[in-house]
């Protein structure tokens, strides 16, 4: 990540992120920030390993047409993380 | 709940110092886009800095490249609320996120640019992106 501007912030603060979790469920929105309770993430939008389309797709709808936050705030205990990529660099 | 708009005011006089037309009202922006010809440029304004802050200058140097729309305009999200909401409908397809930026020819969105493509970037490397959809989009139009 070439620029913070928010110092005091973590990192990715006010990026958009796809969260990936250890279990079903991936997290598209906002990273606002993380503490004991877990990542906060705003404006997020939610797939499920049951849905229609999959993850890849709606990652890649996403990435096109913006996130349909489902969301307005989440937190996602840190354990269940497997993984934070910035939307933007998965293309679309 | 709106900034103050002292606060914002510097954000916006970013903008109209480009020669962009700032649309503050829902009957501005159906007059802008409600029955839209040629090229134009959308941008969603936000006091976002880190997004915002680079997407400004972003959008400043691709209007120095030498095709870009013919009509710009700009309405500021979490300021003007009733104009935003209203732009937003004439680009439905996207999901609502600020800052951002929209193409439209002849009416139709033939491109858009999400706060995701813009956070993190440098105003140089947002502009490159834009400047190559002016040429892709508009450079047989203008």
């Amino acid at each position: 990540m070439s620029h913070v501007f928010h110092p005091g912030h973590h990192a990715l603060h006010g990026i958009t992120v796809v969260l990936e979790t250890h279990g079903a469920e991936t997290f598209v929105g906002r990273f606002d920030s993380e503490d004991t309770e877990g990542v906060h993430m705003l404006d997020v939008g939610v797939h499920d390993g049951g849905a229609a389309v999959s993850k890849e797709e709606y990652i890649r709808r996403s990435a096109k047409f913006g996130i349909r936050a489902d969301r307005k705030h989440l937190v996602v205990p840190k354990d269940a993380v497997a993984r934070i990529t910035p939307l933007g660099e998965l293309g679309g | 709940m709106p900034y103050n708009s002292a606060l914002v005011a510097p954000m916006r006089e970013e903008m109209t110092r480009m020669g962009i037309q700032e649309l503050t009202t829902a009957a501005a922006v159906d007059a802008a886009l409600g029955d839209q010809r040629g090229t134009m440029l959308v941008f969603v304004n936000s006091v976002c800095g880190c997004a915002a802050g680079n997407a400004r200058p972003a959008l400043r140097l691709a209007l120095e490249h030498g095709v870009k729309p013919r009509q710009l305009a700009t309405v500021f999200a979490g300021q003007d609320l009733e104009a935003t909401a209203r732009a937003r409908q004439y680009f439905s397809d996207y999901q609502p996120s600020s800052p951002s930026m929209a193409l439209l020819r002849d009416g139709e969105v033939v491109h858009f640019v999400h706060r995701h493509q813009i956070e993190g970037r440098s105003p140089q490397s947002i502009a490159a992106d834009l400047t190559s959809a002016f040429d892709r989009h508009f450079g047989a139009a203008v």
